[in-house]
């Protein structure tokens, strides 16, 4: 453990080492062993020295510096703070698990060569990091673009296919038009001096001007975190990337953005406007019900998990919401347990999203197939995969004792205090919204079920499946550490508030406290309100298990007999006769009709070979982004109106030009 | 803080759990079959059907994975620590604070996950179809369930149930429209949960209109045992958090030992006539069928969240 003063010297150093490591692989790009046996780990360990730093740095003072680099007079700042430590943690720790995953997955003859592969993910994650460090305008929007650019590379490192070409533009339009709006907000933030976040915090800007700073911010950084409507290149992407960069930009990318976001409104903005909370509530509610709802739908596995990703953000968003009304309203305790519930759902997301992302990775490599129709029982081929994923899927479901759970909990607790709200609409309307959430969280355990039971469970769909082999030693470490995590978050969240009351404490002034008796019990605001111990929990849970395991040892013998499926006595049973992932999501498609755009094709009764087809579209597509397309192609033919291609008609344009300039300027 | 009386109180309420569970199954099974002029196969029939089952020996598809024989034990544990946070005999619980009432619909979450997997492990069209409709249930009466929750904890000002229960034991001279609402909801959905008419026929014998047989299609011998006993503890749990919810009184505050004595009588009355009542919503409803089942849920959640309004629009 480093001293104090040298957390973010370090840090600097890890960031130099990543992309030490990315040019590495490039003068040795088709140098396999090198790039998974030396690099990739090398690159691991220093995840982990980063997280460390990160977690030494989180209770101390600011750390700041001066990088002499950049434009002559626009040196880059940098400065390490609570915020920035948590965020940097988060990276840390999760980047750690997925470079060591990393190392037994890219292979040669993959699209892009692995050193290549192993250039833009170094830079990716070192543009990540110095995002987070970043103290002024112009580093934060070098790096911003570093980091879209970089990962760019990475969707489209397959890119001999036409859709992923596709998803890549997607991802690139949307990521640059979040740039506008985040650039913007700089530009309204910054008042009339320079452009380090040093001067923003000091400007006092009128409400007026602090909403449209608010709103740009809010619209830059929920394009890039996935919020509605932004969210089109995310299922896009996700898939069309390798999968540990899925996991990357699901776990960290997405978090960057809520960093910034929590950057603006609570560091750079003097003042917060109660309904601007109740805005980002409203989004997030939006975005975790349609998230989860289009995410029960979905037939690819990948894309899947991008739709589930898109409801994870929705719940961070529906916590910093309510942070913001609280903390608009002065209610600083119930702000300072919003924000906690928002930053541990993060770190929570961050880790059971990149578990699983990973073990899609494994489950393509082995199979070769994303489809969900075509996967099925490899818990007995690819038992470690499975069983480790079985983990990352009950954390993610909102289920006790893992740690998706603790961060509903803390949200739900939240919602429970808002009819103290000073405010005669809000304190109505607000709990009911709560409503929303637990939907949400429901629908999420049906789509989890779905997911493991459909790729995990069952029988194999394909006769190919059964050649399908176990992850290697570096898959599994990787996600036998990530799995660990969500373990860990999940049974100890008292040690994880305390350090996210860092965070609360430099961002609000105020902290949670996470628990009055003792390291076991998680009990915000006061004991008799509400109290859970998921160790507690887990040891009862695993005593009962135990106890009733020997009791029926002891009193009854254990025999047992293997036969084939009994299926109520049907004996014509194939596997094909299992749900597919389209009819588990048949009674979504169902109920929640009115969300969809939907063609079916059904086959009629007298058919030899009967096809049944159903395409599930996005409406918002078409409600909100062909139209802009179209307005677009409309301008365009305008303008093209003004391309003539002969040089007299240019030269009469310059002529026009500079009589009206001197009309103007005189 | 954990006191000795109250770790006993805690362990003789569980171990009373598991032990009446299959009794109130028995009830209101003699109920129906009364209500139905058949004489009924009595209350101890669960018992039986238990010994029975736990005797056999179990039969496994080839294709059962581990998650499949580890389910029953995981179910058994989660109804049993179900049963430890409810407040059934007196409310000095020491258990009480590992879980409040959101971490208890979390635990019936858990078990209903893990049920669903099983019940896709094995890969048989029932399975699989059971999996997915209890899944659909799920996720209907789970918010129900926790709105209706939420209003108790919005009225006592506390999410931990052993609270909830001595608060709302204390207002007794004051009526609580939303309570009316929120028990509605509640009735609904412990319907829902617990396989019974109108959602699910427990006593069906047509695989298609099932959803929790769907799913336990596969099991036999002990493991089909602990199936049956977490289910009837299930409906034991549901009907003791009802009771504690809307009918509180009785319930031993602290630890002292006459009234955890005089609770006992009471619950059992309690029970007697819960289970009475259940019985009859049963004969006097007809299954729906399995897609009346989302409206029939949106119901209970929309009256559950009208509960809750009707708390903060005129009580608050």
């Amino acid at each position: 453990m480093p001293a104090s003063g040298s957390a973010l010297q370090l840090i600097l150093g890890v960031i130099l080492l990543w992309l030490a490591l990315g040019l590495a692989g490039v003068f040795f790009p088709r140098n396999l062993h090198l790039v998974s046996r030396v690099l990739f780990p090398a690159g691991a360990l220093g995840a982990l020295a980063l997280a460390a730093a990160a977690l030494d740095a989180l209770g101390g003072a600011a750390q700041s510096l001066v990088l002499p680099l950049g434009l002559p007079d626009l040196p880059f700042h940098l400065r390490l703070d609570a915020l920035s430590a948590f965020f940097l943690l988060l990276l840390g720790a999760v980047t750690a698990g997925i470079s060591v995953f990393a190392a037994g997955y890219f292979r040669q003859g993959e699209g892009t060569p692995p050193g290549l592969q192993c250039l833009y993910y170094h830079v990716f994650i070192a543009s990540m990091a110095l995002v987070l460090l970043a103290d002024d305008a112009y580093a934060f929007m070098v790096f911003w673009e570093t980091m879209a650019l970089s990962s760019y590379f990475l969707v489209t490192s397959d890119h001999t296919k036409a859709e992923i070409r596709r998803a890549g533009f997607l991802y690139l339009l949307i990521a640059h038009v979040g740039a506008i709006g985040i650039l913007l907000c700089f530009g309204v933030l910054h008042g009339t001096g320079d452009y380090t976040f040093d001067t923003m915090r000091a400007v006092q800007l009128a409400p007026f001007w602090a909403t449209v700073a608010f709103a740009l911010a809010l619209f830059g950084f929920g394009a890039k975190a996935g919020m509605l409507p932004l969210h089109v290149w995310l299922p896009e992407a996700h898939p069309a990337a390798p999968s540990p960069v899925s996991a990357l930009m699901s776990a960290v990318m997405l978090k960057t953005a809520i960093y910034g976001l929590l950057r603006v409104l609570f560091d750079l903005l003097h003042l917060q406007v109660w309904w601007w909370g109740v805005v980002i509530l409203g989004l997030g509610l939006a975005t975790a019900l349609y998230g989860v709802v289009f995410s029960a739908v979905q037939s690819d596995m990948k894309r899947l998990l991008a739709y589930s990703s898109i409801e994870n953000i929705g719940f961070i968003l529906v916590g910093i919401g309510l942070a913001v009304t609280f903390q608009a309203y002065g209610m600083r305790a119930l702000a300072a347990l919003s924000l906690t519930a928002a930053l541990y759902h993060s770190i929570n997301h961050a880790f059971f999203k990149s578990l699983l992302f990973l073990a899609t990775g494994s489950v393509l490599h082995a199979t070769r197939e994303r489809a969900l129709g075509k996967l099925g029982g490899l818990i007995h081929r690819m038992p470690w995969v499975a069983w480790l994923a079985l983990i990352g899927t009950l954390a993610i479901a909102g289920l006790p004792p893992l740690n998706g759970f603790v961060s509903e909990w803390l949200l739900l607790q939240a919602f429970l205090f808002s009819p103290t709200l000073p405010h005669a609409y809000l304190n109505m309307l607000v709990p009911v919204a709560a409503a929303a959430v637990v939907l949400a969280a429901a629908l999420a355990g049906y789509v989890m079920v779905k997911f493991y039971g459909v790729v995990f469970l069952g029988q194999p769909r394909e006769t190919s499946l059964a050649t399908a082999h176990d992850a290697g030693i570096w898959e599994r470490a990787g996600l036998v550490w990530l799995a660990a995590g969500c373990i860990a978050l999940g049974v100890a969240p008292v040690a994880v508030i305390g350090i996210i009351d860092a965070v609360s404490g430099q961002l609000l002034g105020r902290t949670l406290g996470a628990s009055a008796t003792g390291w076991m019990f998680l009990t915000p605001i006061s004991a008799d309100r509400a109290s859970y111990a998921p160790f507690l929990f887990l040891i009862v849970i695993l005593f009962v298990w135990l106890l009733t395991w020997l009791a029926v040892r002891y009193f009854y013998h254990g025999g047992l007999r293997r036969a084939p499926p009994w299926d109520c006595g049907f004996p014509a049973q194939t596997a094909r006769m299992q749900d597919t992932a389209e009819g588990f999501g048949q009674p979504i498609r169902q109920v929640f009709e009115p969300f969809f755009r939907m063609q079916r094709d059904l086959p009629t009764p007298f058919d030899a070979k009967p096809r049944y087809r159903v395409t599930v579209e996005d409406r918002l597509w078409y409600w909100l982004y062909l139209p802009i397309v179209r307005v677009t192609e409309m301008l365009t033919r305008v303008v093209t109106l003004l391309q003539r291609g002969r040089i007299s008609v240019y030269l009469t344009y310059s002529f026009v030009t500079l009589l009206v300039l001197l009309l103007f300027v005189r | 803080m954990i006191s000795w009386p109250g770790l006993v109180a805690q362990l003789t309420e569980i171990v009373l759990a598991v032990l009446l569970a299959p009794v109130l199954l028995g009830w209101v099974n003699q109920c129906r079959a009364w209500l139905q002029n058949k004489s009924g196969p009595g209350i101890l029939q669960p018992y039986r059907t238990l010994r029975k089952l736990f005797a056999k020996e179990a039969v496994l598809a080839h294709t059962a994975s581990p998650l499949f024989r580890a389910t029953p034990y995981v179910l058994f544990a989660c109804m049993c620590l179900a049963a430890a946070i409810v407040p059934t005999l007196g409310t000095d619980l020491p258990f009480s604070p590992a879980a409040d009432a959101i971490a208890l619909v979390g635990i019936f979450a858990l078990a209903r996950v893990f049920i669903a997997l099983a019940a896709m492990d094995i890969g048989t069209a029932f399975g699989t179809l059971g999996a997915r409709r209890e899944m659909m249930v799920g996720f209907l009466a789970e918010p129900a369930l926790l709105m209706v929750l939420f209003t108790a904890s919005l009225i006592s000002h506390s999410t931990s149930l052993a609270t909830i229960v001595e608060r709302l034991a204390h207002m007794q001279f004051v009526i609580y429209p939303s309570l009316a609402f929120a028990g509605v909801a509640f009735t609904m959905v412990s319907l829902a949960e617990n396989a019974r008419i109108p959602v699910d026929n427990p006593s069906t014998h047509l695989e298609l209109t099932m959803i929790h047989e769907a799913m336990v299609l596969e099991y036999s011998g002990r493991h089909l045992a602990l199936i049956e006993w977490s289910a009837a503890l299930k409906l034991f749990v549901y009907s003791c958090i009802g009771i504690a919810l809307f009918f509180p009184f009785g319930i031993a505050e602290g630890g002292d030992a006459l009234g955890l004595l005089l609770a006992l009588p009471a619950l059992v009355a309690k029970l007697a006539v819960g289970g009475f009542a259940m019985a009859v919503i049963e004969m006097v409803s007809a299954k729906m069928r399995i897609f009346r089942a989302p409206e029939y849920l949106g119901t209970a959640f929309l009256l559950a969240v009208l509960a809750m309004l009707i708390h903060l629009l005129l009580e608050s």
